[in-house]
């Protein structure tokens, strides 16, 4: 199972860095939605993946998952949803202001 | 090419119980949180789709003249909350953070679990039903 | 227990929030900023002084005991830290409250500024590699913000980069923090010095090493430093002034806890590789800073050529070379705090950035000319000024541990710094008088008083020098000393 999930994180990484290294903001922003998906996935990877009863419930079950690298992917989702907020007011507003949304003509240039 | 305009009755008319719906088993999710999936994150979620699929069924002026409530606002009182409850036990001389928990007997409810932590998640769930608002709202509204 | 340690963080997030719900009340949100600042310098005085007695303090949250719960720790490395970053971020506030549009102070401008200090402090403070993400996030949020207030074409083309360079680097941080915990099975900081003592530091924990080294560097403009001018050129000047004197920072600070604390037992790999990439750093600054005939520009490159220098005395790992990091990290917030403010004061006087289209401003403002040359000589490191004593340990820890090449480097770049700010001064400050008062794009009403401020900072600590190395000597000793930072977090109890 976990090499599975290390074939699918390996798999979201590739395809997040293709779309992070393309013009259009709209696909870099969703390749850095995988790239972080990925890392969730890996941290929960990363605390085994048991099949036990969780943790919170009770102390009946014999065997239980590690909470914390579940405490740890709520946290990361949270921040990764505000971010991915923010980047896409963020880059309608810049495609509104600079009426492109193509990174190659927003390099910038010396004269402006 | 200008679209006929479409009739959205039974969408409204539906919406008006769904969003209840919603809206109360996000309470349901909010306390369940302690001991149980679900939270002052995950209710918080809820409560805001509750309260948009009313902007997607109706149009934004309409909600906006019956939900006088500015959403920004929510944040703010909502992190006071939650680094409120941590004050609180620091003002006691315990640590920062430190909860407590006691069982009281209420009518109705009869016997229940209550628990500081549920302060933080509410501040945690005001912050996000005004987080999420906030954001989606000031994309909609922007549309021109 | 001491719950001194928490209020670095809760004064300014709860001021910040308060202040969220008075939108409006522009007086009433410059008097509370303010406030809230002067609480946190007061603060961490304590703190200071509480440490010099008694220790590293420590702070269990939620009294969940140490490797299971998130511990708030600061020795007297983070204490110097948060001390110098809350005095620079107060005078910058001054700065903001003559400079900044009132547009731009009512979109939250001073929440974000809480906030941001917020996750300074935080990030000094914590003891858990998680919270740190944490903190790392929220004083990024805050920044991504404050990259983009005003809205302006360049401000929002930059701050789309600026953003999805730090998330990325944030994405490779969780990584990082995963393989970690998955070899360890902790992220407590002082836990994780102990397992990885006890399991010895092999090939896999020094690549997992590297990798959060990777993460580090971009945050501090350690080689990975392509982004930084031109995001750090985009906001308003006062803006910029504290990320220059504090967001690298913070990577640095990271980078020297974890390499300190937790990855000190193979210096030949990971500290050489350190001061590799610091020598790197200093060389393309130092060519960045020098080849530019824009201001904005050459400061920026000089923001990382500083970051190259701190680096290069962790890179020695000497008690000399780290008492000369520290130094020169509390000098080098303080100077970039202040030329990054006097580089605002001209653009906003001649209404230009460019070398070239400026003159003689000596004659017009004599005392921001004269502040700016002390500012030089401090930056160089001529003695008496702040820069000074820095910069001797540091070159002399380099010769002590036998990196020759990373001490020449660093002489090297002083005079790179040297060259690329006496270009600004004789091209916008000496020659002839092109610019009659009348015709200034701006006042500097007001904005003499924080430059002033800085540059007495600058002077005094040079001059008093003596006074800090007892507290520098101690900071060192702990982060030399991995087991008096354990020790202070586990308090005691046993250590699983």
């Amino acid at each position: 199972m976990e090499i599975l999930v290390a074939i699918l994180i390996g798999i979201l990484v590739a395809i997040g860095t293709y779309l992070l290294l393309s013009k259009e903001m709209l696909r870099i922003i969703l390749g850095i939605s995988l790239f972080s998906h990925a890392a969730n996935l890996l941290i929960i990877t990363m605390g085994g993946l048991k099949t036990g009863s969780p943790p919170l419930l009770s102390e009946e079950g014999s065997t239980f998952t590690d909470a914390l690298p579940q405490a740890l992917i709520l946290t990361a989702i949270v921040i990764n949803f505000a971010v991915t907020a923010l980047v896409l007011v963020l880059s309608y507003r810049t495609y509104k202001k600079n009426r492109t949304d193509n990174m190659e003509k927003l390099r910038g240039n010396e004269h402006e | 090419m200008k679209w006929p305009r479409p009739n959205n009755m039974m969408l409204q008319v539906a919406i008006r119980f769904i969003s209840l719906i919603i809206f109360a088993f996000s309470i349901y999710l909010f306390l369940a949180g302690h001991n149980n999936p679900g939270g002052g994150f995950i209710g918080g979620l809820m409560t805001a789709s509750s309260l948009l699929v009313l902007y997607l069924a109706f149009d934004m002026k309409t909600i906006k003249d019956v939900i006088r409530l500015n959403f920004t606002v929510f944040i703010g009182i909502g992190l006071l909350f939650a680094v409120g409850t941590g004050i609180i036990s620091m003002l006691f001389g315990y640590q920062f953070l430190k909860h407590f928990f006691d069982t009281f007997q209420l009518p109705i409810f009869g016997e229940v679990e209550l628990t500081t932590a549920l302060l933080f998640d509410l501040g945690v769930y005001l912050v996000v039903v005004g987080a999420a608002l906030t954001i989606i709202l000031n994309i909609a509204e922007d549309e021109k | 227990m001491n719950n001194l340690v928490v209020l670095p963080i809760v004064i300014p997030l709860l001021t910040g929030m308060l202040l969220i719900l008075f939108k409006q009340y522009i007086q009433l949100q410059r008097t509370a900023s303010f406030l809230a600042l002067v609480g946190t310098t007061l603060v961490h005085c304590l703190l200071l002084f509480e440490i010099k007695q008694s220790g590293v303090q420590a702070v269990q949250m939620g009294s969940w005991p140490a490797p299971f719960g998130i511990t708030l720790a600061t020795d007297m490395f983070s204490a110097l830290l948060l001390l110098t970053s809350n005095v620079v971020a107060l005078i910058c506030l001054l700065f903001a409250f003559h400079s900044l549009s009132a547009e731009i102070e009512e979109t939250y401008f001073y929440s974000l500024f809480l906030f941001l200090i917020t996750g300074v402090n935080g990030s000094f403070i914590t003891g858990d590699l998680f919270n740190l993400y944490v903190f790392f996030e929220v004083l990024l949020i805050a920044s991504y913000v404050l990259v983009s207030i005003g809205g302006k074409k360049k401000q929002l083309r930059e701050a789309m980069k600026y953003v999805v360079i730090n998330v990325l680097s944030s994405s490779l941080f969780l990584f990082a923090i995963a393989y970690l915990y998955s070899i360890t099975g902790t992220l407590n900081l002082a836990h994780l010095s102990v397992r990885v003592a006890q399991t010895g530091q092999d090939a896999l924990i020094t690549a997992v090493s590297l990798l959060l080294l990777i993460v580090l560097s971009i945050k501090a403009g350690l080689f990975l430093f392509f982004w930084l001018p031109g995001s750090y050129s985009a906001p308003p000047t006062v803006i910029a002034a504290v990320f220059a004197a504090l967001l690298t920072k913070v990577g640095i600070y990271g980078i020297i806890r974890m390499f300190s604390l937790i990855f000190y037992h193979e210096t030949h790999v990971t500290h050489l590789f350190i001061g590799i990439l610091a020598a790197l750093t200093m060389i393309l600054g130092g060519l960045g800073a020098s080849g530019y005939g824009d201001i904005k520009k050459i400061l920026t490159y000089n923001v990382v050529i500083g970051a190259g220098f701190i680096l290069a005395g962790l890179a020695a790992f000497s008690p000399e070379a780290l008492n000369g990091s520290i130094f020169y990290l509390i000098h080098d917030m303080i100077s970039k705090a202040l030329v990054f403010l006097i580089g605002g004061i001209v653009i906003h006087l001649t209404g230009t950035t460019k070398l070239e289209d400026m003159s003689g401003l000596i004659r017009t403002h004599p005392a921001l000319g004269w502040m700016f040359f002390i500012t030089i000589l401090a930056l160089a490191g001529i003695p008496p000024l702040s820069g000074f004593i820095g910069k001797v340990l540091v070159t002399e820890g380099t010769f002590v541990s036998g990196y020759y090449w990373l001490g020449a480097i660093g002489l090297l770049a002083s005079i790179m710094i040297l060259y690329s700010l006496l270009k600004i001064f004789m091209n916008a400050f000496w020659g002839e008088t092109i610019l009659s008062v009348e015709e200034e794009k701006g006042t500097t009403k007001g904005l003499m008083l924080p430059v002033a401020l800085l540059t007495t900072l600058t002077i005094v600590i040079g001059i008093f020098a003596q006074v800090l190395v007892p507290y520098v000597d101690l900071a060192t000793y702990s982060l030399l000393n991995p087991e008096v930072y354990i020790e202070a977090v586990f308090s005691g109890n046993p250590i699983p």
